[in-house]
């Protein structure tokens, strides 16, 4: 099991007197669960995000993002004792990825004239090669030594321990039925052209493929009708289930934890986590909005 | 590789050139382009009379025409100075046989073979040891069942023996004359090698014709001439493939490619090339398009230090269409100058313009193109689409589109995206474990796709690899 442990994280806008976005954030995400992190617009959700995946744009000047393994954690590969905690922000976005953190976008990248599969086998088999890599610190000299064709140039790279074509197609396969999603969709380019409800749809696929041990999915609920967001809701629902998945889900509605239950529901304000408590906080917010919560703050204060 | 390794084998290189030269100078007539040259080439082809005086004729003009100077934006071609040609043509007309012994070319063209993962069959086709190697084979069966349709695919040269007839009345009289420009005169005068493709009426060559062996093993020049002769009613698709083993010494490369499509014909010419860094590559390409035909040109221009490309299609009859898809690909210290030009003369034509480019590391690309529609070529339709694609702030691409519309009735479209590679799209890409270098070029291959698509797939693996090693700086 593995558990994201987010202590003090201070963070600014990576440019000269760029804005200070997070003050002090302290969170703990562990596979298995369900955290919905909530708050008002700027109050830095999204931001939280972003550095956990490792987003250029912003420099952190305070605190720690660790990352916890376990044996298990990767399936049959063993971890060893050593490679155990990492510490997040020393890695490039591809290792953290690489370690089972993924980040479900709000405005996924549109890549034209790159279709489904071939993006999503090409992730994978890049997530598997550097995790090998960052936990056995296999030469990747070795590997580049043997990048050239070995037999014709129509079979491409050789490269053991590849998830091959027939191998992926039957994965692909798997997750989309669990996900009821229409196979159409893998010859499309990657979210070019797709409705705002594909694209979620398709972030949650691809947590399902690469298979995280924490998912940070950002207003993955924003611009959905209420079959979409059903449809959305059973894919991260899956996620937990199936694969033990953790789930750190932004939201600033309520209305997709009446689908996605969360264990646990945090509050932030001003860069902060304020409060957190169980599901029932949620419905409060929804009743009360955030200024209760504001004011129960700053008297505390 | 350590520094030093690196310089070493520079030094090895520039060595290796200057003993070339030394060698060459052996076999070379005088310096500078002269009428004695002219002859010594012609006769050595034993070429008939009339092609001798094309070649005189030719000379004449080039010496008369100015170096093309004040395009704006131009790349620059002081450099390029003809009286070092001269002494790289003698010795190509020598080696007319290819080079014998892949030993005996440079370290870094088996370099750039390696890395493009040619097998080592193939190397031994490419440098012309191997006629048993398994594509020659292939080649040689196809050429049988085209022979029988009356098909003809051959060295140009051996075409000026065999089919003198068709050869005397298309070879640079109707489509590129050498009065076109500098470099068609150039060309006109020392032109060698080259692919000649006749096809029958009411005939289809339903694979495409490669002149990706070929052009090696029998040594094609840095000016070899392609004519292709479609009849009415037939098909063809010509593929001019990998021009890495072109490289060399040389550094001018300047082609002429004809095409005649005749009424109801099909021809498409894709070429996939990538010159070594000092070529200059300046090249005359045109088809003459009759009434109903379809004319289609895919173009893959990658390498040289200079390259102005503009292929054009002359719409002559009713009907007549054009499809062009190029793409452009510059790096450091390099000016991609191409892009396309129509000529609707007639009613009812139609053209399409696709055009992509990619510049890192300061390189150049530009966009030039030219639709011109005539007085009376009612109700034809132009659509021209150029897209650039930029890695940092010192790469410059711009577009330069140039319409001339004499008719009324007709419907012309141009649209034109300029963009760098954004940082977001690079980083959702690596939050899926890509890394930088593989995201980007996920991007970029993601960009060149409506290209690979159209080429089958082994020159499109080909042109991702290329791109992917011109990407990682590995090339040239």
């Amino acid at each position: 099991m593995a558990t994201l442990e987010i202590t003090n994280l201070h963070a600014r806008v990576a440019e000269e007197d760029g804005e200070q976005i997070l003050r002090g954030v302290d969170l703990e995400v562990k596979s298995g669960e369900i955290h919905a992190l909530m708050g008002p617009n700027g109050s830095g959700k999204s931001t939280t995000s972003k550095i956990i995946a490792g987003h250029p744009a912003y420099e952190v000047t305070d605190g720690e993002i660790l990352l916890h393994l376990e044996e298990g954690d990767f399936g049959d590969v063993e971890i060893p004792e050593d490679a155990r905690t990492w510490n997040l922000l020393e890695l490039e976005p591809n290792e953290r990825a690489a370690l089972g953190i993924f980040l479900g976008f709000q405005y996924p990248a549109e890549i034209e004239g790159v279709t489904m599969t071939n993006f999503l086998r090409t992730a994978l088999n890049a997530k598997i090669d550097e995790r090998d890599e960052l936990l056995f610190g296999e030469d990747e000299d070795a590997e580049e030594e043997e990048a050239g064709y070995d037999t014709s140039p129509m079979e491409g790279n050789v490269d053991d321990g590849e998830v091959g074509v027939a191998e992926f197609q039957k994965l692909l396969k798997e997750k989309m039925d669990l996900l009821d999603m229409d196979e159409k969709f893998m010859q499309r380019y990657l979210n070019a052209g797709f409705s705002g409800g594909e694209k979620k749809q398709n972030e949650v696929l691809q947590a399902a493929i690469l298979e995280p041990s924490i998912a940070v999915l950002d207003e993955i609920d924003s611009g959905l009708d209420i079959d979409r967001l059903q449809d959305v809701s059973k894919g991260i629902n899956a996620l937990r289930d199936e694969q033990g998945t953790g789930i750190l889900q932004i939201t600033h509605y309520q209305r997709i934890l009446e689908y996605v239950e969360p264990d646990y529901v945090h509050i932030m304000l001003d860069g902060k986590v304020v409060k957190s408590g169980d599901a029932s906080l949620a419905s409060e917010l929804e009743d009360k909005g955030y200024d209760w919560v504001r004011e129960e703050v700053y008297e505390a204060a | 590789m350590s520094s030093d390794q690196d310089h070493l084998k520079e030094t090895d290189t520039e060595a290796r050139f200057e003993f070339k030269k030394e060698q060459k100078a052996a076999f070379a007539a005088e310096k500078g382009l002269t009428e004695e040259t002219i002859r010594v080439i012609s006769e050595d082809k034993d070429e008939p009379e009339w092609m001798l005086e094309r070649r005189l004729r030719a000379l004449k003009q080039y010496q008369k025409m100015p170096m093309p100077t004040d395009w704006p934006g131009q790349p620059d071609l002081s450099e390029v100075d003809v009286d070092e040609i001269v002494p790289y043509i003698r010795p190509d007309v020598e080696v007319r046989g290819g080079v014998d012994d892949w030993r005996d070319l440079p370290d870094d063209i088996k370099d750039t073979f390696d890395k493009l993962g040619i097998p080592e069959a193939e190397k031994n086709a490419l440098s012309g040891v191997g006629a048993q190697y398994e594509s020659e084979v292939v080649y040689q069966n196809m050429q049988e069942r085209w022979e029988e349709k009356g098909v003809v695919f051959m060295n140009m040269d051996q075409a000026v023996q065999e089919h003198e007839d068709i050869v005397k009345e298309y070879f640079m009289t109707k489509c590129v004359p050498p009065s076109d420009n500098k470099f068609a005169a150039l060309h006109g005068a020392i032109w060698s090698g080259g692919s000649f493709v006749y096809v029958p009426e009411d005939t289809t060559v339903d694979m495409p014709v490669q002149a990706y062996f070929r052009m090696n093993s029998e040594g094609m020049g840095q000016f070899e001439h392609t004519l292709i002769v479609a009849e009415k009613g037939s098909e063809v698709h010509y593929i001019e493939g990998c021009s890495a083993p072109k490289y060399s010494a040389f550094n001018l490369h300047s082609g002429g490619v004809e095409v005649f499509v005749g009424e109801d014909a099909h021809v498409q010419y894709s070429t996939v090339q990538n010159w070594s860094k000092n070529t200059y590559n300046l090249n005359t390409k045109r088809a003459i398009v009759e009434k109903n035909g379809r004319m289609e040109w895919i173009s893959g221009s990658m390498g040289s230090k200079a390259t102005m490309l503009y292929p054009a299609s002359i719409l002559k009859g009713r009907g007549a269409s054009d499809n062009h898809i190029t793409i452009a690909f510059a790096g450091e210290g390099q000016n991609i100058d191409t892009g396309a030009k129509v000529y609707h003369n007639a009613p009812e034509t139609k053209s399409t313009i696709e055009s992509k480019s990619i510049s890192k590391d300061g390189g150049r690309t530009n966009y030039r193109g030219l639709v011109h529609i005539a007085n009376g070529a009612k109700n034809s339709s132009t659509a021209v689409e150029c897209d650039a694609l930029m890695f940092d702030n010192e790469s410059t691409s711009d577009t330069m589109p140039y319409m001339e519309i004499n008719e009324s009735t007709v419907d012309v479209a141009h649209e034109a995206t300029v963009g760098k590679i954004g940082d977001e799209d690079i980083f959702y890409l690596q939050s899926r474990g890509l890394d930088d270098d593989d995201a980007k070029q996920m991007i970029v291959s993601g960009f060149i796709e409506p290209i690979t698509e159209e080429l089958p797939i082994e020159y499109a693996v080909e042109l991702n690899r290329l791109v992917e090693l011109e990407m990682e700086g590995s090339l040239g």
